[in-house]
């Protein structure tokens, strides 16, 4: 079983509709512990129960960059290697990455109203992963402008690929330009600095809105593949009305 | 080598002599600078404070308005076709069409500052910075605006997307143009580390937006 079984739609189609359950069910499973965590989780001696918040903020804002990571090597696909799900893979992923982002910067900006006192500032990462939201809206602006699906997807694999190398060069520039978030504290050189009673939780939930991506991003491409199904059955039914 | 000079004579002689697109550029630069005042109050010391802002954002915004005829017009008469199927390599046509655009569009932006600054009450040293880090900036709104251009040619109203497209990936350029300005201007930052990274910005859009441009353009006309 390798990438290139998969590029049949039908043969794709049958092994989601059987994985599809599963994965709906490991993700339930997975919120159910990863809240019940959440819900023991010690509050912060500062912050108080707002903490909490982070275990919906934090894993959102890693999905929404895995989004685009995901969207690149779709694009990848749709580039070098022309496979037939790349581009599906790649329209289905926008509009989730765009809703995790979004879910990211509400959530962040809910934390700020108690912490800093005002729902929004211009601070480096609210700003980049703003940047990011408008760039995931871009991309879907140019999926939608474009009627041929075929040339939008090559159209928007140009852009994402454009859109990867740029993120990181927009996130240090913005990241020069002004910081007063706490500097990254999960993923760091000599271990992390976050207490064990907050981490597990936070690893939990992350592994469960990963889940919760996988299961979306699976459904949206069945999803994907059958619209364009109907669009080319409509376009032929059409065609037979209109005569030869 | 003839072809690509014969190409950017071309494209000169064409942004030259059809309807003025470097003046016009100018003078919407001119425009945005004089609305400024307007709405933010005809205070002289915060017009100076906000003055290399004010410059770089209209120069980016010009330079943003003036991606259309980059190859919109060579799409229409059918010239991008011929440029497609030629020997030439494409990456290096869209690179000669870009630097033909940035010398009749963005050159005469960075000309025209220093006199806008007067508008703005900034200083001869303060305009000479925005006029220098404009020359190094510019190069890479056109480069990168290439790649939008290349995107939306096809489209026929691709003129918001394209400013969707593109103002997201110019938002490091505005950081460090308008840093490097205020660098100089002000400090307490040395005026070469900003300006150093913009310049760097500069080479790394030459080196992608052309190559970029070209695979949208192969795969968008096939």
């Amino acid at each position: 079983m390798s990438l290139i079984d998969l590029a049949n739609p039908s043969r794709f189609l049958a092994l989601t509709a059987r994985a599809l359950p599963w994965l709906a069910a490991a993700t339930v499973l997975a919120f159910a512990i990863g809240i019940t965590e959440v819900y023991f989780a010690p509050d912060d001696y500062q912050q108080g129960a707002t903490v909490k918040i982070m275990f919906i903020h934090v894993p959102a804002a890693w999905l929404g960059v895995f989004a685009w990571i995901v969207m690149s090597a779709a694009a990848l696909g749709t580039l070098v290697w022309r496979h037939p799900l790349a581009d599906v893979a790649a329209k289905a992923a926008a509009p989730i990455g765009a809703a995790f982002t979004l879910m990211c910067l509400v959530t962040g900006s809910l934390w700020g109203r108690p912490m800093w006192g005002t729902y929004w500032v211009w601070d480096a990462r609210l700003t980049s992963v703003l940047v990011l939201f408008l760039m995931y809206l871009g991309v879907i602006a140019l999926w939608r402008t474009m009627d041929d699906p075929a040339q939008a997807a090559r159209a928007a694999a140009v852009l994402t690929l454009v859109g990867a190398i740029n993120i990181p060069i927009i996130k240090f520039s913005v990241d020069w330009w002004n910081t007063l978030h706490q500097p990254a504290s999960v993923l760091r050189l000599g271990g992390s600095t976050i207490h064990p009673a907050i981490l597990v939780p936070l690893i939990v939930m992350a592994v469960a809105f990963t889940l919760l991506f996988v299961t979306l991003h699976v459904a949206a491409m069945r999803n994907e593949i059958m619209r364009r199904r109907v669009r080319t059955l409509m376009m032929l039914q059409a065609g037979a009305r209109m005569g030869p | 080598m003839t072809a690509l000079c014969a190409l950017f004579i071309r494209d000169l002689r064409l942004a030259v002599r059809v309807g003025g697109g470097a003046l016009i550029g100018v003078l919407f630069f001119l425009v945005v600078v004089t609305l400024m005042p307007f709405a933010i109050g005809p205070d002289l010391g915060l017009l100076a404070r906000m003055g290399p802002a004010i410059l770089w954002l209209g120069a980016l915004l010009a330079s943003l308005l003036a991606l259309d005829r980059l190859l919109a017009t060579d799409h229409e008469d059918g010239s991008l076709d011929l440029i497609l199927t030629a020997r030439v390599p494409l990456e290096l046509a869209v690179a000669v069409k870009a630097l033909a655009h940035w010398l009749t569009t963005g050159l005469p932006l960075v000309v025209s500052s220093p006199l806008l600054g007067l508008l703005l009450n900034l200083e001869a040293k303060a305009s000479g910075a925005v006029a220098l880090t404009l020359l190094a900036g510019t190069p890479a709104l056109t480069f990168i605006g290439l790649i939008g251009a290349a995107l939306t040619v096809a489209l026929r109203r691709g003129g918001l997307l394209l400013a969707i497209l593109v103002l997201p990936l110019t938002i490091p350029v505005l950081i460090f143009g308008v840093a490097a300005s205020n660098a100089a201007i002000a400090g307490p930052v040395p005026f070469g580390a900003p300006f150093g990274i913009l310049c760097a910005l500069t080479l790394i859009s030459l080196v992608i937006g052309p190559i970029a441009a070209a695979v949208a353009l192969r795969q968008g006309l096939e």
